[in-house]
């Protein structure tokens, strides 16, 4: 099913096609929008993009873990991590276009 | 922060640009990735995260009301992995 892999670039490019931007100002503009949702993360706010998804963080506790190799078992520390939920418009499109 | 607080932060940050322009590079950039992995594509963005499709098997699920056995489809939804800078950035450590 999956063919390519899209990358900064092809963003870039989206943004340069859409607005009358350099090339350079796309990329760095994509750049931005990144940083400002990976902030806003950091700094513990959800983040929700109508019509695309909510990311928000998590606090995991710590657990214990084992090393599947070797059966030992370490502690996993306590942790931050970023959930995203899909919204129902990305869900639907997603469902049709992989049929 | 919704998307209207990130198109403004866009806008603010980029005194040559107006909102609607904010507005629209916001909007593209988020359409692409929908667009993407509607195709089947990969969106990787070194550092944040890559969003992919996954492909969940049909199943038979229950009604949780009332227990009875209903046959759930497969389907392909959506699925974000955090990239390993982020990752480390939430958890403080910022040397990587």
């Amino acid at each position: 099913m999956s063919s390519k892999t899209l990358t900064r670039i092809e963003l870039s490019e989206a943004v340069y096609r859409e607005v009358g931007l350099s090339r350079n100002e796309s990329a760095e503009l994509v750049e931005t929008v990144l940083n400002h949702i990976s902030n806003a993360l950091i700094n513990g706010e959800q983040v929700k993009i109508s019509a695309f998804g909510t990311f928000s963080t998590r606090n995991k506790k710590q657990r214990i873990g084992r090393n599947p190799k070797t059966g030992t078992e370490i502690p996993i520390t306590s942790r931050r991590v970023i959930s995203f939920k899909a919204s129902q418009i990305m869900k639907e499109k997603v469902a049709a276009g992989n049929k | 922060m919704i998307r209207s607080e990130l198109v403004q932060k866009i806008a603010e940050d980029n005194p040559a640009l107006n909102v609607a322009d904010a507005e629209r590079i916001v909007t593209t950039i988020f359409d692409e990735i929908i667009s993407s992995i509607s195709s089947g594509n990969r969106v990787e963005l070194r550092g944040f995260g890559a969003f992919s499709v996954k492909k969940r098997e049909a199943r038979t699920g229950r009604n949780p009301k009332t227990g009875d056995a209903v046959s759930v489809d497969s389907k392909h939804i959506p699925f974000f992995k955090t990239g390993k800078l982020l990752r480390d950035r939430l958890n403080g450590n910022n040397d990587s």
